[in-house]
């Protein structure tokens, strides 16, 4: 094509890609928009969507799979040993409880929910909710304590380790 | 006017009321056309726009305009200070003194200037020296590149603006513009974009030429008051702001002001030349003083939605590509106009 060709080509095809674009445009104009109205309305999240963690504490053995499983070290559980003289239930998967939780923390602010926890649980208590609307103005606030033991009953029940251990070493050393 | 007169006899405040009359005009219109553009734009990319402000946003122009007046005026310490304080009011008097000479009704234009059209373009190179200082005086690279390519676009796309207003002069015999609208009273197949009240075989013959100058003038508006496409000087993902980035607050409120003021000039000084200004389409149903300023008013807004829907639908020139459309495209369409209605005038 000779250069005064390729002119008038350029100025009449943009000219026929303007009118194209504006034919596209205009029909954007008159669809719906796909803006949800957040507080107002709320979309429905999917159904294994991962988002804040719960625990279901009656069913929790104190394994510790969770918190070793965790990239960012974001579960603390801290553990007392129960007597054999004391009934601590069962769990929902019909095997005993042998440990007192007297500590569960998990750190919501450093959670990356990865749901990495989640599998190892061998009673599955620890599992993710669709909860995503949980922003707070302070940070201890972020700090979730599972645990039901007051302070009164782990103290309770250091002694009575502490007590049954004793026995324990002293009827070892009865010749 | 001279109705308001006889009402009140004192000079000094008929004047004064009517050139504040443009003033007021502005001021509702400017919120009128952000509103707008933010609706459109926002439906087009299919999403909303504001809906807290108000019922759907409504309030949010004067939210935005409430806000920059209480900005705080920052001057950086090594600009020029006299031009950096006078660029925003040079620019902003460029856009407002072309009010002086719309027609917006048979009984309202502000001053009936025997040179109209070329009042026209002569005060509106006012806004290229407004934009040259404030990117001057900045003392910004970025600012300075936005003031130079601004200057350079609206010079050269003055002259396409010129030769269109030439073609419409060769037709109608008349710089004035309240004199070109009167021309074209009498119903739509009067307007000059569809040959003017000419004998048929003119008027068939003049009709492609005034199509394309019509058009060229369109585009030719659009670059004087950079809009995108051609809206390089303010390239917002390019410039920072272009020859805007040290304005805030009131300053900067000038400049936007006068952007959005321009863009509904450059719509009725296309409307006035080719589409009949404020004389209605059906020959003698809805015309009057009163009618005449509703049908300028809604065929000038018409072309303002045209632009907004432009913005949105166009890529921006090059600064090369710009200077290339101007020279080398719009200008030897025009000669080529001139050329073919000054033959068909005078056959």
């Amino acid at each position: 094509m000779s250069s005064i060709g390729i002119y008038f080509y350029n100025i009449f095809h943009s000219l026929y890609t303007v009118v194209i674009g504006m034919k596209i445009t205009i029909r954007h104009l008159f669809t719906r928009s796909a803006t949800v109205q957040y507080p107002t309305i709320k979309k429905k999240i999917p159904e294994r969507a991962r988002n804040r963690l719960f625990v279901n504490i009656d069913d929790c053995i104190g394994c510790n799979l969770c918190s070793i499983a965790c990239p960012v070290d974001c579960i603390l559980i801290k553990t007392i040993k129960s007597t054999p003289d004391m009934d601590l239930g069962m769990t929902s998967k019909n095997t005993r409880k042998r440990l007192y939780i007297s500590c569960f923390d998990i750190d919501i602010a450093k959670c990356c929910y990865c749901g990495l926890c989640v599998w190892p649980c061998p009673t599955e208590c620890i599992f993710m909710t669709d909860v995503y609307e949980f922003a707070d103005f302070n940070r201890q606030s972020f700090i979730y304590s599972f645990s039901i033991m007051t302070a009164e009953e782990i103290t309770a029940a250091q002694r009575r380790l502490k007590k049954y251990n004793d026995e324990q070493t002293a009827k070892k050393l009865l010749p | 006017m001279e109705f308001i007169q006889t009402l009140l006899a004192n000079q000094l405040i008929v004047s004064i009321l009517l050139s504040t009359l443009p003033l007021i005009f502005i001021n509702v219109m400017v919120l009128v056309v952000l509103y707008t553009e933010m609706k459109v734009a926002a439906h087009i990319q299919d999403r909303v726009a504001y809906m807290r402000t108000g019922w759907h946003g409504v309030l949010q122009p004067i939210a935005d305009m409430l806000k920059l007046l209480q900005k705080e005026d920052i001057i950086p310490t090594k600009a020029d200070k006299l031009l950096f304080r006078m660029a925003p009011f040079i620019a902003f008097i460029g856009t407002y003194v072309v009010y002086a000479v719309l027609p917006f009704s048979s009984i309202y234009i502000g001053s009936n200037i025997n040179l109209g059209a070329f009042f026209l373009v002569a005060a509106g190179s006012f806004v290229v020296i407004g934009i040259l200082m404030a990117g001057w005086a900045s003392n910004n690279k970025w600012s300075l590149f936005g003031g130079i390519r601004s200057a350079a676009q609206m010079i050269s796309y003055e002259i396409p603006t010129a030769l269109a207003i030439v073609i419409v002069v060769m037709i109608t015999g008349s710089l004035n513009l309240q004199d070109v609208t009167k021309f074209q009273d009498g119903g739509i197949g009067n307007w000059i974009i569809f040959g003017g009240p000419l004998p048929w075989a003119q008027k068939l013959m003049l009709m492609p030429f005034t199509l394309i100058t019509f058009l060229i003038l369109f585009v030719a508006s659009i670059a004087e008051v950079n809009r995108t496409p051609f809206d390089l000087p303010e390239a917002e993902s390019e410039l920072v702001q272009g020859y805007n980035t040290e304005y805030s607050g009131m300053r900067f409120a000038m400049f936007y002001l006068s952007e959005y003021a321009n863009l509904f000039t450059v719509s009725a000084v296309v409307v006035s030349l080719f589409l009949g200004g404020w004389s209605s389409p059906f020959n003698s149903f809805m015309s009057g003083p009163l009618w005449g300023i509703f049908w300028f008013v809604t065929k000038a807004y018409t072309f303002v939605l045209i632009q907004i829907w432009l913005r949105w639908t166009l890529p921006r020139l090059r600064v090369d590509q710009l200077m290339f459309v101007s020279w080398k495209v719009l200008t030897p369409w025009l000669f080529v106009c001139i050329l073919a209605v000054g033959l068909i005038l005078v056959i």
